[in-house]
């Protein structure tokens, strides 16, 4: 589904990737860790589409496509979905209505009508009980005021709205309790399936509990130096990243 | 990227304005130029009595001795008054039993804007006086409103038929004197429209009139008078758009509003002027002075919607004569390219325990500049007056900018004046998050301004607040680079 080869991406000349490859089958849950500053959020945001970052060497592929050229929303409309570590605040504009917008204009881009409202209510409803989502929360501004939790709360919404293919969580579990890691690793899991596949980031093994990956990957100074199982996480969490580190190195 | 901001830009620059184009209509216009003989002339055309000469002719005089004010945060070049032909009707004038006879040019042009007169009557169920060219030409449920009493004509019907109602009003919120641009008016108003909500009628549906620039180097001077007697209501809607031009257009109205006691008057407008081009060309100027006075326990809600022109300067204000009345101000401005707004209102407080709340949202984009000045006012005898005000400005870019110049003055204690304000600017994270969600930058961009200005949207009646966020979004199309 993903085929990722020997990505070097960057910002204002600044090197970030330096050579990242990673492919990602159909039904597959990969993990993606490491320190801070690895380089998590920029694989995300170039494989989103995000305009700053700047691909210098290797190639993206969806599906057997190339994608670079493609703008964020087109590669949206292709089944890609982010979850944001920090998802942005809309005043004025509810969660419904947002969600409703998107799911139109993806509609639109593959020729489709309008989603009829009534099917559109019943969808929204749906979705926001698999995440417990109560009904006076889908019409305040999108993030406005919003919680740690609730804003990731919302980002696993609009994924079990939008359905993607690939679905990318970056940092989900960062500010969330223990309650609200359980509902949006629950919403995920629900989500899992055998035609869809998913990206974790995440910095800290507590998430992998929840969502279990069948590989683990980890990510330093712009490469993936290690990759594994599910135990992969469990030694990183006792070992610490400075092994990984060690063993770069080496 | 497949879509680059480069080809993007391109495409909205030739993009052109929608509702440019020009109807070839014969009609009757007067010399260029403004002295006493043209005033007289007006006057005579419209078959006016006496008083209304004289009316004209004193306003005239009192322009003479006035200036062009330069308070307002716009520049442009001014307008020669004597190069200006101040009458210019349709021929085809006599008013029409059924639209099969209505010039069929006419509601070609209609079509293009997409108002048209059959599909307004039976699906809108709103009574449209349209104002083409200083001359109205169409009006509809006429009879559904005279069983109720109500008077809905053009003032130049309302001079004929209504004098008595006219007289006594016009120029009573308005004097002839009061600014430059009314002093100009009162002399010239060549047509406008007139509403007369009776004692204790409730009118059942929403009155419309559309404006229309039509005709080459004609100045546009509308005089509105709406008067709800004691205990009524009136829900009264304006709304246009103008042909694209090459000079600048004047347009300077004069609105009056007056809300005896126990009535509410609730007035909406969407102003969709021809902007100029992306160079700053052509385009019109709107010089408008709307003004309403509220008697006992009376409400005037002002509504705008301020997306078109070259140049606006318009401040739509509430004397709060009466005690327990109440003045609203709703406003979203819109200024892209090279527009220049100046807008905002005046809320006087006269009576006690008056109450005015002041919500304005202007938007700017491109190398335009948007400016909210507002005036809160409070009478030494206004006891327990309140003010609410809130002003927001969105900016688009970084050659754009937004001002607020807001005055307070209150000579009374017991007065109490909240203002609050913010400035923010669309990110380029709020764009790249709709990005992600499959939502384009040109519909992230209406998304985001829509509910940056939610609020003042929903004041609108159902149909024109659709109308309104369609305007929103071509207004700024083109304006993130």
């Amino acid at each position: 589904m993903l085929k990722i080869n020997d990505l070097h991406a960057g910002i204002e000349g600044k090197k970030i990737l330096k050579g990242i490859n990673l492919e990602v089958k159909p039904g597959e849950v990969h993990a993606i860790m490491g320190p801070n500053g690895s380089g998590k959020s920029t694989l995300a945001s170039v494989i989103a589409g995000k305009e700053e970052f700047e691909i210098k060497k290797g190639n993206i592929e969806l599906d057997g496509e190339d994608i670079e050229e493609m703008a964020p929303e087109e590669r949206s409309h292709n089944g890609i979905f982010l979850s944001f570590q920090y998802p942005v605040e809309i005043p004025g504009v509810s969660v419904t209505n947002f969600i409703k917008t998107a799911i139109n204009e993806s509609r639109k881009a593959q020729g489709l009508e309008d989603m009829p409202a009534n099917e559109m209510l019943k969808k929204i409803r749906e979705k926001a009980e698999l995440l417990e989502i109560d009904r006076k929360f889908l019409s305040r501004s999108l993030n406005e005021g919003f919680s740690g939790g609730e804003k990731k709360r919302n980002e696993i919404f609009q994924m079990a709205m939008l359905e993607p293919k690939l679905a990318i969580l970056d940092e989900t579990d960062s500010g969330l309790d223990i309650d609200a890691l359980r509902i949006v690793a629950n919403g995920v899991n629900k989500l899992r399936g055998s035609d869809n596949a998913i990206i974790v980031i995440t910095h800290y093994q507590r998430l992998l509990d929840y969502i279990v990956p069948d590989f683990v990957h980890v990510l330093h100074d712009g490469k993936i130096v290690k990759s594994g199982g599910k135990e992969l996480a469990l030694e990183l969490e006792e070992k610490g990243y400075d092994w990984v580190k060690q063993e770069t190195v080496a | 990227m497949a879509y680059t901001e480069e080809e993007l830009k391109k495409e909205l620059e030739t993009k052109e304005y929608e509702y440019g184009f020009y109807t070839d209509i014969e009609s009757d216009t007067l010399p260029k130029g403004l002295n006493e003989d043209i005033v007289k002339a007006i006057s005579l055309k419209k078959n006016e009595p006496e008083w209304m000469t004289e009316w004209r002719l004193e306003a005239f005089r009192i322009w003479q001795e006035m200036e062009e004010p330069e308070w307002a945060n716009v520049t442009y070049e001014k307008p020669d008054f004597q190069a200006i032909s101040y009458y210019s009707a349709p021929n085809k004038k006599p008013k029409y039993e059924s639209l099969d006879e209505v010039d069929p040019e006419l509601l070609d042009t209609f079509k293009k804007l997409g108002i048209s007169l059959d599909e307004q009557k039976k699906l809108a169920g709103v009574a449209v006086d349209v104002v083409m060219d200083s001359v109205s030409v169409a009006t509809t449920f006429k009879k559904t409103l005279a069983e109720k009493g109500i008077i809905f004509c053009s003032i130049s019907e309302a001079i004929q038929e209504h004098p008595d109602l006219v007289k006594k009003y016009i120029g009573s919120v308005v004097p002839q004197k009061d600014n430059f641009y009314a002093a100009l008016n009162s002399a010239v108003f060549s047509d406008g429209s007139f509403c007369y909500i009776p004692k204790g009628v409730r009118c059942p549906m929403e009155l419309s009139t559309y404006f229309r620039i039509n005709q080459a180097g004609t100045g546009q001077f509308e005089r509105t008078l709406v008067v709800a007697d004691e205990g009524s209501y009136v829900s009264y809607l304006e709304g246009c758009t103008a042909p694209m031009r090459d000079e600048n257009q004047l347009h300077a109205a004069v609105v009056e509003l007056i809300a005896l006691d126990d009535a509410e008057i609730k007035y909406s407008t969407v102003q969709n002027w021809f902007p100029g081009n992306k160079e700053g060309k052509g385009g019109v100027f709107n010089f408008v002075t709307k003004r309403g006075l509220c008697e006992n326990n009376a409400k005037i809600s002002w509504t705008q919607v301020e997306t078109g022109s070259a140049v606006t300067w318009k401040y739509p204000s509430c004397v709060l004569k009466g005690n327990n009345s109440i003045g609203e101000f709703y406003s979203i401005a819109v200024t892209n390219n090279y527009q220049q707004a100046d807008t905002g209102t005046k809320m006087i407080h006269l009576g006690k325990n008056t109450k005015s709340t002041i919500i304005s949202k202007g938007i700017s984009a491109g190398k335009s500049q948007n400016s909210y000045r507002g005036l809160v006012q409070v009478n030494s005898r206004a006891e327990n007056a309140r003010n609410f005000s809130q002003c927001d400005s969105l900016l688009m870019g970084n050659e754009c900018g937004a001002h607020t110049f807001p005055y307070i003055e209150t000579k009374n204690k017991s007065a109490q004046i909240e203002h609050e304000a913010t400035t923010s600017k669309i990110g380029e994270d709020q764009i790249f998050y709709c990005n992600q969600r499959g939502i384009d930058t040109e519909k992230a961009i209406a998304l985001i301004v829509n509910g940056f200005s939610k609020e003042v949207l929903n004041k609108l009646p159902m149909e024109f607040a659709v109308e309104a966020q369609k305007l929103l979004e071509i207004s700024l199309e083109g304006s993130v680079g």
